[in-house]
């Protein structure tokens, strides 16, 4: 039988299913993102108790302090579903390969100044594990926060620092001489005095309970200071003007995945803020909280690339995050 | 991804290595046992994460590449199926009783696996481990999306599909599937592996999704089959994972085997009974058939199935218990189940029939030991009713499985002429069983069961009414009471095909495409 069935025009019985509806409206067609993300995780008659965690129900909006009315208020400005994030993902790993190939292809890791060098690698490389530290820590807010609205984005960033972490891997292999400065690195994050104070930072995330503290310590505060003092100010500035721009070319990923993710991370933060007073008193008791142990525990480690001027940097950085969070709500 | 180190070149596997394994460490400000609080409390051994072999070595920017690659294809042909109608191909509107079946089903255990596996994820403290379970996370939250946007086109136009998320968590035939879900992630990280990263993505993963995937490329359905298809490559994946976890954690310690080989009868069977529904769908609701049931389980669990527990065999592992009944139930579990949803079609919400000539002497023939003698003239019997305008719909409550939650509708290993009942008497209650096999899992960890949402108890206890509604009031119906709790259209996502809405729909519209307009 030969059929046309591009000529025939139907008229649809609705246009989403009706849990998108009740929130949109049902006269209007829903996105992929909503589709994808609204009310997918379950939220009643639960069979069981975890046996890892009685006192909760499997998904449990009392693991947080912060108390939302609908946890669907949170929204991913990116739109991120699977889908989009990949395509996203792909292009930045595409303008990453090229960036690689450049400096690989012409050779221009060994035209690096030695001693620039030695402080990318110092600097650089044992941020592969508090990458991978972000990684559990998403992971943990995937695994136990509440409402796909907020957990789906955690996945992705989860996987990005997972990213992150190989990305550094790779920038050190290139610079270095041997696999062995991988080893020179972890040494350093488990022993030098200059990168304990983060290391315990990133190691006291990991025992917390509250998905959403677990958000302001990683991704607000540890995130919020670190990318823009380690790649926009040192790598993409300071570095850069004393002839390390391959450096930066090879960290690009990291300053665009930064420029992106924070506008997620800002409306995440100002959506719980604007809840209540008190999620706001909270936030902000968290937020200052975390922001002054993570600008101490970087403070040593922007000394090895900025010596002297590591303090004055230091703050200008922590005064723009206050200025950033001052605009999402929360005042510090 | 193209490496250079210094003047030697790696190898990919030592690539890989340095990319992921060197990641983690041993915590100090925190005690690794903080960190990790539930490596332990399952009584798995593990002595040394570093001997897990990494089942498969995709770094994330790889990742990215080809998943987006993936979702570029998939997406044009999800929006060009939906531009072209293109489920007026299907081969005819029973058909989309099975999909609607899938997305109620099968769809929301995908968001689960998604949410389980980023729970392992952060709970091994072995960092290949955790990599691969994150990225099983990562690739399970695609497959629930892009599963719901492939069927959101049929949601536009068919009844069933409309209220997936609500109905999941309260019509009585999907706590199957979600209690099965429930209790895998309930359960701690290990068992959580064994249930769905070897169980359900190693050992029954065929018979749950080439069923669907190959019905749906017999019965013209591009969009489901094309979602379908671009899964198989995670899945490939998937499995090498499930079966890496059982390796690693049997080669840790000889005591960890017969707590594993506890878990694997126990998810066999309950993923086995889950299955049934796949069993009935095989068999009844795609209009072109692809192979039996019985066949299925021949070719995907008896000969492949076998094939594994007898490689398995070097670690101790004998093949489930409980499979010579399950044998002897081929022959049967498909036509009790769908003689099931014949008789409760008035609360679901997707249709049921009486299969046609054709189809009953397809059944006859795949069936030659059971479906002549006991299920055919049941079948006849409820045609010639519903001829003479007696079509059956049972209204009572059937008594549930406490384990499976499916009604005790399985008859007894050797006798398919007597329904299979087994009790329990546990802290002044009796609680009831379709079978030894749920009666054991039950009789391990009664604790946890006991606390089961068991729809039809829950009807009874008055607990599936919406709000506001009084059950003394004068005229009250239970039955539509229970069915407005459900969010079901009634008369048009439930009771029989014939005469429903979707049928006359899909005929109008098809017609518009093969007809000149009058
Ligand atoms: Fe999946
Ligand atoms: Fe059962």
């Amino acid at each position: 039988m030969q059929m046309d069935l591009r000529t025939v025009t139907i008229k649809p019985q609705r246009q989403t299913f009706d849990h998108i509806a009740r929130r949109i409206g049902a006269d209007k067609a829903a996105t992929r993102y909503q589709e994808g993300t609204l009310e997918v995780q379950a939220t009643h008659n639960f069979h069981y108790r975890p046996t890892w965690d009685p006192d909760h129900e499997i998904f449990d909006a009392s693991r947080s302090a912060i108390k939302m009315a609908d946890w669907y208020a949170f929204k991913d400005p990116r739109q991120f579903y699977y889908g989009a994030y990949t395509l996203a993902r792909a292009k930045q790993q595409e303008t990453a390969e090229s960036n690689f190939d450049f400096v690989e292809g012409r050779g221009l890791a060994d035209t690096l100044p030695a001693e620039l060098k030695e402080t990318v690698l110092k600097l650089l490389l044992p941020l592969r594990h508090a990458a991978w530290g972000g990684n559990m820590n998403a992971a943990f807010i995937t695994a136990y926060g509440y409402g796909t609205a907020l957990t789906q984005p955690c996945i992705f960033h989860s996987m990005d620092m997972l990213g992150i972490a190989q990305y550094i891997t790779r920038v050190g292999l290139l610079l270095g001489d041997d696999v062995e400065v991988l080893d020179t690195a972890k040494q350093s994050w488990m022993e030098d005095s200059a990168w304990q104070g983060l290391r315990r930072y990133v190691e006291d995330c990991f025992v917390l309970k509250d998905p959403l503290e677990v958000f302001v310590a990683q991704m607000v505060a540890l995130d919020g200071l670190l990318y823009p003092l380690v790649y926009e100010t040192i790598i993409d500035n300071v570095l850069s003007s004393k002839g390390g721009t391959p450096i930066a070319m090879l960290t690009q990923f990291m300053t665009d995945w930064y420029a992106e993710t924070r506008k997620w991370v800002d409306a995440t933060v100002k959506t719980a803020a604007a809840e209540s007073a008190e999620n706001k008193a909270q936030m902000e008791t968290w937020i200052t909280h975390w922001r002054d142990r993570a600008a101490a525990a970087l403070m040593p480690i922007a000394q090895i690339a900025l010596g002297a001027e590591a303090d004055a940097i230091t703050s200008e950085v922590v005064d723009q995050f206050n200025a950033r969070m001052a605009k999402a709500g929360v005042s510090l | 991804m193209d490496m250079k180190v210094g003047k030697k070149k790696l190898g990919l596997k030592e690539k890989y290595q340095h990319m992921t394994r060197g990641l983690g460490w041993e915590t100090t400000y925190q005690s690794m046992d903080d960190v990790f609080p539930f490596v332990k409390y399952e009584g798995i051994k593990i002595h040394d994460w570093d001997k897990w072999e990494d089942p498969f070595r995709l770094t994330m920017d790889a990742y990215w590449k080809y998943q987006a690659e993936k979702e570029r294809k998939l997406y044009a042909i999800i929006d060009a199926y939906a531009q072209n109608n293109g489920h007026l191909n299907v081969t005819d509107a029973r058909y989309l009783n099975a999909i609607k079946l899938f997305l109620n089903g099968i769809s929301p255990l995908e968001y689960m696996a998604h949410r389980g596996f980023a729970m392992t994820g952060r709970q091994f403290p072995g960092v290949g481990a955790r990599v691969a379970c994150l990225m099983q996370s990562l690739d399970e939250i695609r497959h629930a999306q892009t599963q719901i946007h492939s069927l959101s086109n049929y949601n536009k136009y068919y009844n069933g599909f409309h209220e997936y998320r609500h109905m999941l968590e309260r019509v009585w035939y999907l706590s199957v599937p979600r209690s099965f879900f429930d209790d895998a992630v309930t359960a701690g990280p290990f068992e959580f592996m064994v249930a769905i990263g070897f169980s359900f993505e190693y050992v029954l993963t065929n018979l749950l999704f080439v069923p669907f995937v190959s019905g749906a490329a017999y019965n013209g359905d591009m969009g489901t089959m094309t979602f379908g298809f671009s899964a198989q490559s995670d899945e490939a994946r998937h499995m090498t994972l499930g079966l890496e976890v059982i390796k690693f954690v049997l080669e840790q310690d000889p005591d960890n085997l017969p707590i594993v080989q506890q878990w694997i009868d126990k998810w066999t069977w309950r993923g086995y009974r889950v299955l049934t529904l796949v069993g009935m769908m095989m068999d009844y609701m795609l209009p072109k058939r692809i192979m039996s049931w019985k066949e299925a389980w021949e070719v995907y669990f008896e000969e492949n199935g076998g094939a594994l527990f007898k490689d398995l065999a070097r670690y101790g592992i004998r093949p489930p218990k409980w499979l010579d009944q399950i044998e002897q139930d081929k022959d049967h579990i498909s036509h009790q189940a769908w003689a099931t949803f014949y008789n409760y079609a008035a609360a679901c919400n997707f249709h049921t029939w009486i299969p046609t000539d054709d189809e009953l002497d397809w059944l006859s023939q795949k069936y030659p030991n059971s479906f002549d003698k006991y299920y055919r003239p049941r079948l006849e019997h409820w045609r010639e009713e519903a001829k003479k305008g007696n079509r059956f719909y049972n209204k009572t409550l059937p008594m549930l499985c406490q384990t499976c939650q499916i009604p005790m509708i399985f008859t007894e290993p050797g006798d398919p002429t007597q329904i299979c009942y087994r009790e329990v008497d546990y802290k002044d209650n009796k609680y009831h069983f379709c079978s030894d096999g749920c009666k054991e899992i039950f009789e391990h960890e009664p604790e946890k069961y006991i606390q089961a949402w068991l729809p039809v108890h829950q009807i009874y206890q008055g607990n599936c009414f919406e709000e506001g509604v009084d059950p003394t009031a004068e005229g009250f119906d239970p039955l539509s009471a229970v069915l407005d709790y459900y969010h079901l259209a009634q008369g048009r996502d439930n009771l029989d095909f014939e005469g429903s809405e979707d049928q006359k729909n899909f005929e109008a519209w098809r017609g518009m495409a093969t007809k000149n307009a009058a």
